[in-house]
């Protein structure tokens, strides 16, 4: 009898171990990931006589000095893309939402090639666009207007939006389409009230990808604006002391900028896990 | 109130594929409950759903009410749906999907309200009930809710597919006879699409046994049993399923067993007609009765399936060692091994054409 009953005990140890490896693996990894991230957080505390000695000093006063200063500067740039970032996310939903759709509920001829060409344009890399982008801005008047910023993000975003936007629609199922269409509603009806509530949770997680892209872009942003559409991560780089070294200044100034993306990943967290495991689970 | 006519209907839906549904002709009388039944594959849904106009038409024509509703998109022709999997919206409460058809007609919230608790009653669905979303209700409720979006809309024809296929069986015995009674109180035209021949014959008022496409028989669930046109009507109506052997034929009848089983004259004559050497003879199990005195079969039972209140015995023919099901009384049933000598009612034995199918005179 004993005997019997203590026969599980080794394999319930294997299981047991086995579990914990895979625990502290998961944790290493996790931990691999954020300590960057700490280390800007910790610096953007210490006053930058603390910020550059070596080793890395973990006991000191914190300090707002840096944040203070770094605030100070930011406003127009804070400004321009928050106008960038929502504006452009808008502007996606809006042209995406009937683009998935014509190219997933009731595909339009040859909706192949369109998905095709949707995506090739990620293809190309924005270096090779820049020279072009930079002209037709110019003669459009757009150059360092935060119009051009909110136009590029658009076409930044708007290829990966359709696609997920577009996995999400086929995961409706066409009864509940052919019950609406029995139900005499048309095609706005169609998309209002039957799709588009069942999709939302893959909405959110499309417009929170969208801004992560958005709010974090440099290259356009850089290449094409001054003064009058200059974004966050221009103020960082800004930021980047060209003669001697004002790394808590710097960390300061990307810790306020890494927070509105943290933050509004906190919120959208459960959606956005739904929306992106949609198509795995039915 | 509309009755409903297919006229060559056809839908056909690839290039290589042999048609869904092949010149479907079909007259429905106005209030009638008409089942179509077949195995998967018939053309019994695609033929709804040309009915619905969510498949465009091939060729032919479908009427309702006398309307050529051929081009007619869905929403203008006045018919209703109940879904297999009930398609309700998971976003709206139960008050909305049943609604939703009116609001879309821009019928008046009050005259809304009206009809949507109106149909409710009539479902017995509790008032709570229409305040929550689908998820939070049973699948007898969700059943019920469909049922009731269809209602709502007072439409000219009910279409339902395979309604009750997500019940389960006791819920499934109850709302059959319920929707039945439904139907015949409110006098609706119903299209009703199943694959459970119980369903058919305990449901319609007609039945089209629908297969590969072809309509082979409409008629009374009573005609179907009694007179099936063909060896598939005949197999596919009835539970358990026509014992079906193909026999040589012989002077006097077919040779089975062992021993002849005596045909009536007018398919002796038949079979000589068509030139026949074999056919297919087919025993319901209800007309094979264990007797103790002389009888056309005799065999070892093999297997018993005691239902309560009868039994279905598995008996093995001697000679070839085919195998028959006979429906014997529950009280009592012979045992597994026990030989059993089989009453055969001669009149009611059916005789097919083994190449063709087709009944043979008798």
């Amino acid at each position: 009898m004993t005997a019997l009953s203590l026969r599980p005990g080794p394999r319930r140890f294997r299981q047991w171990s086995g579990r914990a490896g895979w625990a502290v693996l998961a944790w290493v990894v996790a931990i691999a990931f954020f300590i960057p991230v700490l280390w800007m957080v910790i610096t953007a505390f210490k006053p930058e006589s603390a910020a550059e000695t070596w080793p890395p000093q973990f006991i000191f006063t914190p300090t707002l000095s840096e944040f203070r200063l770094a605030v100070s500067g930011m406003g127009p740039f804070l400004t321009h893309s928050v106008l960038a970032t929502v504006g452009s996310t808008v502007l996606v939903l809006l042209l995406g939402i009937p683009a998935a759709y014509a190219l997933s509920v009731h595909p339009v001829k040859h909706w192949r090639d369109g998905l095709f060409f949707f995506i090739s344009t990620k293809m190309l890399p924005i270096v090779a666009a820049i020279g072009p982008l930079y002209v037709i801005a110019l003669h459009a008047h757009l150059l360092d207007s935060i119009w051009l910023l909110i136009i590029l993000y658009t076409a930044m975003n708007l290829p990966l939006a359709i696609w997920m936007i577009r996995s999400f629609m086929l995961e409706v199922p066409s009864e509940l389409l052919e019950a609406a269409r029995l139900d005499g509603a048309g095609r706005i009806r169609e998309i209002g009230s039957v799709i588009l509530p069942i999709v939302s949770p893959g909405l959110v997680s499309t417009a929170l990808i969208c801004v992560i892209f958005a709010w974090n872009e440099l290259f356009l942003a850089i290449n094409l604006t001054v003064t009058n559409a200059a974004t966050l991560p221009m103020f960082l780089i800004s930021s980047v002391p060209q003669e001697g070294l004002f790394i808590a200044h710097l960390c300061a100034a990307a810790t306020i900028a890494s927070v509105p993306v943290i933050v509004v990943g906190w919120i959208a967290q459960r959606s956005l896990v739904r929306g992106l495991s949609m198509g795995a689970i039915k | 109130m509309a009755g409903v006519r297919y006229m060559s209907a056809t839908r056909v839906f690839g290039k290589d594929m042999p048609p869904a549904v092949d010149g479907l002709d079909l007259d429905i009388q106005d209030g009638e409950f008409m089942v179509l039944v077949g195995p998967s594959g018939s053309g019994k849904t695609t033929a709804l759903r040309l009915l619905a106009g969510l498949e465009p038409l091939d060729g032919g024509r479908v009427e309702i009410g006398g309307r050529d509703v051929t081009d007619v998109p869905p929403k203008d022709r006045d018919i209703a749906m109940v879904f297999q999997n009930y398609a309700l919206y998971p976003q709206k409460t139960v008050a909305e999907n049943m609604g939703f058809a009116l609001k879309m007609q821009r019928v008046h919230r009050d005259e809304r309200d009206r009809r949507v608790r109106e149909a409710a009653r009539l479902l017995d669905l509790d008032d709570q009930l229409l305040d929550r979303k689908p998820k939070q209700l049973s699948g007898g409720q969700r059943q019920r809710v469909a049922m009731g979006r269809a209602i709502v809309r007072e439409p000219k024809v009910f279409l339902m597919d395979e309604p009750l296929s997500n019940l389960d069986a006791k819920l499934r015995v109850q709302t059959r006879s319920q929707i039945a009674e439904l139907q015949r109180r409110l006098g609706i035209t119903t299209v009703y699409v199943t694959h459970d021949q119980v369903e058919a014959m305990t449901m319609g008022n007609r039945v089209a046994v629908l297969n590969e496409g072809r309509l082979l028989q409409c008629a009374t669930p009573r005609q179907l049993y009694d007179d099936p046109v063909n060896q598939f009507v005949a197999g596919f109506i009835g539970s358990p399923a026509m014992n079906l052997r193909t026999v040589p034929l012989t002077d006097g009848g077919a040779r089975l067993a062992g021993r002849v089983l005596p045909l009536p004259a007018a398919v002796r004559t038949a079979a000589g007609e068509a030139g026949l050497s074999e056919l297919v003879i087919g025993m319901r199990p209800e007309h094979l009765h264990v007797t103790d005195g002389p009888g056309e079969l005799t065999g070892e039972v093999i297997l018993v399936e005691d239902l309560g209140a009868d039994a279905l015995l598995h008996v093995r023919l001697p000679e070839g060692g085919n195998q028959v099901v006979a429906r014997t009384e529950g009280q009592k049933p012979p045992t597994p091994g026990q030989k059993v000598t089989l009453h055969v009612q001669l009149d009611d034995v059916f005789a097919f054409h083994p190449v063709t199918g087709a009944r043979l005179a008798g």
